[in-house]
């Protein structure tokens, strides 16, 4: 591999590239529904575009306006609560990125952390060499933190000038966007039970308690069956394609 | 609490999530309860959130012009459509039976 090392036209490299660009392209344009939805949600521009710059996760921010939406600053600790479970997979992501980016500097260590969300994830540790993994990684946070970014604060403009969110089906918008976050990961009998009964808790407790509190209930249910391995074991049609990689064991 | 100051603590948690990750010792992760309970929490999360956005209005449920328009969503998503699209068709459908007075 080290004979390797400076050549300037890699084809490992070259792919990953090409990899990032059509990951990352297609998810920046979310950035317009979520920039929508967050004015919608009765979030200013500003503060629009600060959460895509400073927490840039996608499922977070869609999570805190979701929450916001429906209790406004009175479900403020719901909403942070729920950005931040949703959250917890970026952690874990970066465990598995650290062998990845070892011997970084600070500040490029603190930029990586920062672009670490699914995408970037997914693409790094897809590649087969080192090197290729560097660069997929770098080539699609840049590609989503720039787009991301520049769609959120586009989408925040239209969305402040649809005016009335409801005549315009801004609301039906945001629970589409959500589906579309989790239709991915319903491969498999255990994340599909998980769904349904997490949307009933959330649904018989909405009437019940304060906005915010029957999504964070509806977590619950991922907690115990995520513990006791309810409903999984048995390895599925897809089993060695899980996204952490844990590998059938064998 | 202020949006402002929910919008800065949530950004705040949600980074530090991400860089304690990068100081945890890789070891952890190899245990798969873990990893399951994160990857379950997600989809709990956003399964609870899909449910929320369609039938909460006012504190309460209602069915109205979002249930069709998430069928629609589930749908399209089904024939592999792509997201953006399936966004903007679910706001199409909600705001036309609305406009044709079918649905509140």
């Amino acid at each position: 591999m080290s004979v390797r090392e400076g050549a300037p036209r890699d084809p490992e490299v070259a792919r990953a590239i090409r990899a990032a660009l059509s990951v990352g392209i297609p998810v920046a344009a979310y950035g317009v529904s979520f920039g929508a939805l967050a004015v919608a949600a009765g979030l200013d521009i500003w503060q629009t575009c600060v959460l895509s710059l400073l927490m840039f996760s996608g499922g977070s921010q869609f999570a805190l306006i979701g929450v916001l939406a429906s209790g406004g600053a009175s479900a403020a600790l719901p909403a942070i609560a729920g950005a931040g479970l949703l959250g917890v997979r970026n952690g874990l992501y970066a465990m598995r990125l650290t062998p990845i980016l070892a011997g970084l500097g600070v500040w490029r260590r603190l930029l990586a952390g920062h672009w670490t969300i699914d995408e970037t994830t997914a693409v790094a540790t897809a590649q087969p060499d080192r090197r290729a993994q560097r660069a997929g990684f770098w080539a699609t946070g840049i590609t989503i933190y720039l787009g991301w970014n520049l769609m959120t604060l586009l989408g925040a403009l239209l969305g402040d000038l649809l005016g009335d969110v409801r005549a315009v089906g801004l609301d039906a918008a945001a629970a589409a966007a959500f589906l579309g976050l989790l239709w991915p990961r319903l491969r498999r009998l255990q994340p599909v039970a998980v769904a349904i009964a997490a949307a009933v808790v959330a649904t018989v407790l909405t009437p019940v308690l304060s906005p915010g509190l029957p999504v964070l209930a509806a977590a619950v249910v991922a907690v115990v069956v995520g513990a006791t391995d309810l409903l999984g074991g048995r390895p599925g049609r897809d089993a060695a394609s899980g996204p952490a990689g844990e590998g059938a064991a064998s | 609490m202020t949006i402002w100051q929910v919008v800065i603590a949530a950004s705040i948690a949600v980074l530090g999530l991400k860089l304690l990750g990068s100081l945890v010792p890789a070891s952890v992760l190899e245990r798969p309860r873990p990893a399951r309970i994160a990857d379950l929490l997600t989809v709990a999360l956003l399964a609870a959130l899909v449910a929320v956005q369609t039938l909460e209005r006012e504190g309460g449920i209602q069915l109205d012009a979002r249930v069709p328009a998430l069928a629609v969503a589930a749908v399209l998503f089904a024939l592999r459509a792509p997201f953006a699209l399936v966004v903007v068709a679910a706001a199409a459908v909600a705001a036309l039976l609305r406009a044709l007075g079918w649905a509140a």
